[in-house]
């Protein structure tokens, strides 16, 4: 068997490990493999869209109802004024006041994203803490879990005038909507991540004479990590569902209120062009999680291609 | 602990056991006795091979020796301390790879003595020592996966030696690896165990490599498990594993264990087909 040999000292290996990370990245970068990504990705929304304008051309969608998206991009200066609900409540002004309608977009599309974080970021801390307490105490988990299975059906839409009974109108209650939409399976989900923990790591720790506490903080928080990642990223995109939902009646701007706006004025093409614009978003969102993901996850190897050969 | 109930041994015996058995999911419908009536004295420094087909409770005896399972009766004692918890003094090896997949090689190696609070210096200290031992410190900075199978169980038993043991227990930890490596792994072990002067207790269902290596063969019964017979080798090392001797060790174990494997089939078969 090869012993692997290191010409440098183990010391200066350790401390050239992140420049080295950072050149690995820029070498990927040099490479055109995300050229072929982008072109792939371009290359996807265009069937979408071609078929879409194919029906558009054939006469088969009526512009009215379905307008294709040469017809809902072409007025992004006019629809954009809408997203400018950020002021409309306010009494006294009008519809040409205010930021402009590219503005507008980035305005909205913030606050959105922002309320997406911040309800994701505090539903998975609290998700985590409970579904470690309720492994580490017994008594916890007899006394928590029934209620945490019990709410964990409801669908989010019940909590919707619980949010604006407790938090009014505001960040507050969509926060609350995302937060609650997902706490409740992400429990659920950490108590299984932490049931599925190889036995053997444990095992090693006990020998090794580590408490309890140091095995959950030093085994089995570090083993459930990958998990709960997935977990994340599965749950950003139901985030960004009830988001909208809670936007919708709750807050006084958002793209939720965007699409009801677009529903109870009849303008297809500014829902359209609310949907691409969160499609956008989410999409984006979602890149950047999976960038965090290979980074906090190192030691994970990459398995996308496993399948490739079939 | 109380003299009363001491059985007949001397304290300095590294590990042993009286009227052990282990009942799994005892109490309930699905309860079977996994091991009974387990009489053995291991001394120090002694290399001693657990044969038995499997699912005859060897590796079950092993877990309660470190103390990660509660014996359902009798009791084990190492060292003349009676075992409750499990116990840096007795180290425990797995089968599959068992190293921590987000540290590299040496901090899965100082991973008892950062448990106990130590610094990062002692900690690479004793690490690079450990592994010296098993011949990889040049592969400190790696991470587990980027080793080989033979390459992780060296890293596991070099933090297994890390913790200065004074048993070391091993779980078929080379049942999966090929021929060669595992062969090659035999002698690198042989070497350690020498080294270390640690007791060693091995699990494995391969009569040569229980052959290649153990001082004595407890051989079990299938389920539910007792000691069967303990065939002493008293073969100089290094052995020459293809002598009469060796053949002779090889055939006699090999009857031993038929009549268990046979039965353990049978069983098998009678709970496959409903009556």
């Amino acid at each position: 068997m090869a012993v692997v040999t290191r010409d440098s000292e183990p010391g200066a290996a350790a401390g050239a490990s992140r420049p080295a990370a950072a050149s690995r990245l820029l070498a990927s970068m040099a490479g055109l493999d995300w050229l072929a990504k982008i072109w792939w990705a371009f290359l996807s929304i265009s069937l979408f869209a071609g078929l879409w304008e194919l029906c558009w051309a054939m006469g088969w969608a009526d512009e009215k109802l379905l307008p294709p998206p040469h017809i809902f991009l072409s007025n992004i200066a006019e629809q954009g004024r809408y997203f400018n609900t950020a002021t409309r409540w306010q009494v006294g002004q009008s519809m040409t006041e205010g930021p402009s309608a590219f503005e507008s977009v980035l305005i909205t599309g913030a606050a959105t994203t922002g309320r997406v974080f911040a309800g994701l970021v505090i539903a998975s801390v609290l998700a985590i803490a409970v579904g470690v307490l309720v492994r580490y105490y017994r008594f916890f988990d007899r006394l928590v879990l029934p209620t945490i299975t019990l709410l964990s059906p409801v669908s989010p839409i019940a909590w919707l005038p619980v949010a604006i009974f407790l938090f009014g109108i505001g960040n507050a209650p969509a926060i609350f909507m995302v937060v609650v939409a997902l706490f409740f399976h992400m429990v659920l989900a950490t108590i299984n991540q932490i049931d599925t923990v190889n036995t053997n790591l444990i095992n090693v720790a006990r020998t090794m004479g580590a408490s309890k506490a140091q095995i959950y903080g030093r085994v089995i928080v570090p083993a459930i990590l990958p998990g709960m990642l997935q977990v994340l990223r599965m749950n950003l995109f139901g985030a960004w569902m009830v988001v909208l939902v809670a936007e919708s009646t709750g807050v006084g701007y958002g793209m939720g209120q965007v699409i009801m706006l677009a529903r109870n004025t009849f303008n297809p093409s500014l829902v359209f062009f609310t949907i691409a614009v969160i499609g956008v978003l989410g999409f984006t969102f979602d890149w950047l999680l999976r960038l965090a993901q290979r980074r906090i996850l190192y030691w994970l190897p990459d398995t996308a291609e496993r399948l490739r050969v079939l | 602990m109380s003299s009363e109930d001491a059985p007949h041994f001397s304290s300095r015996d590294a590990v042993v056991c009286r009227g052990v058995g282990k009942t799994w999911a005892a109490g309930t419908k699905r309860a079977h006795e996994a091991l009974t009536d387990i009489d053995l004295d291991i001394k120090p420094g002694e290399f001693v091979v657990f044969l038995g087909p499997s699912g005859c409770g060897k590796s079950t005896l092993l877990y309660l020796i470190a103390g990660l399972e509660d014996a359902t009766k009798g009791r084990v004692w190492s060292f003349g301390d009676l075992v409750e918890t499990p116990s840096p003094q007795r180290s425990l090896i797995f089968q599959e790879t068992s190293l921590f997949p987000w540290l590299t090689v040496w901090e899965n190696v100082s991973f008892g003595l950062s448990i106990r609070g130590a610094g990062k210096e002692e900690r690479r200290t004793v690490a690079a020592e450990a592994l010296q031992r098993v011949g990889l410190k040049a592969a400190m900075d790696k991470r587990p996966d980027e080793l080989s199978g033979g390459m992780r169980q060296r890293v596991a038993v070099a933090r297994a030696l890390a913790m200065r043991p004074k048993v070391l227990l091993m779980d078929e930890p080379f049942a999966a690896l090929d021929v060669q490596t595992r062969a090659r792994m035999q002698d690198f072990l042989l070497d350690v165990w020498r080294d270390s002067g640690a007791s060693v207790l091995f699990v494995t269902h391969h009569i040569d490599e229980a052959v290649a290596l153990a001082d004595r063969v407890v051989v079990f019964t299938s389920r539910p498990g007792r000691i069967k017979t303990i065939v002493p080798i008293d073969m100089p090392r290094p052995r020459n594993l293809f002598s009469r001797e060796a053949e002779n060790l090889r055939i006699k174990l090999t009857d031993l264990l038929r009549d268990e494997v046979d039965r353990a089939f049978a069983e098998q078969e009678a709970f496959a087909v409903p009556a």
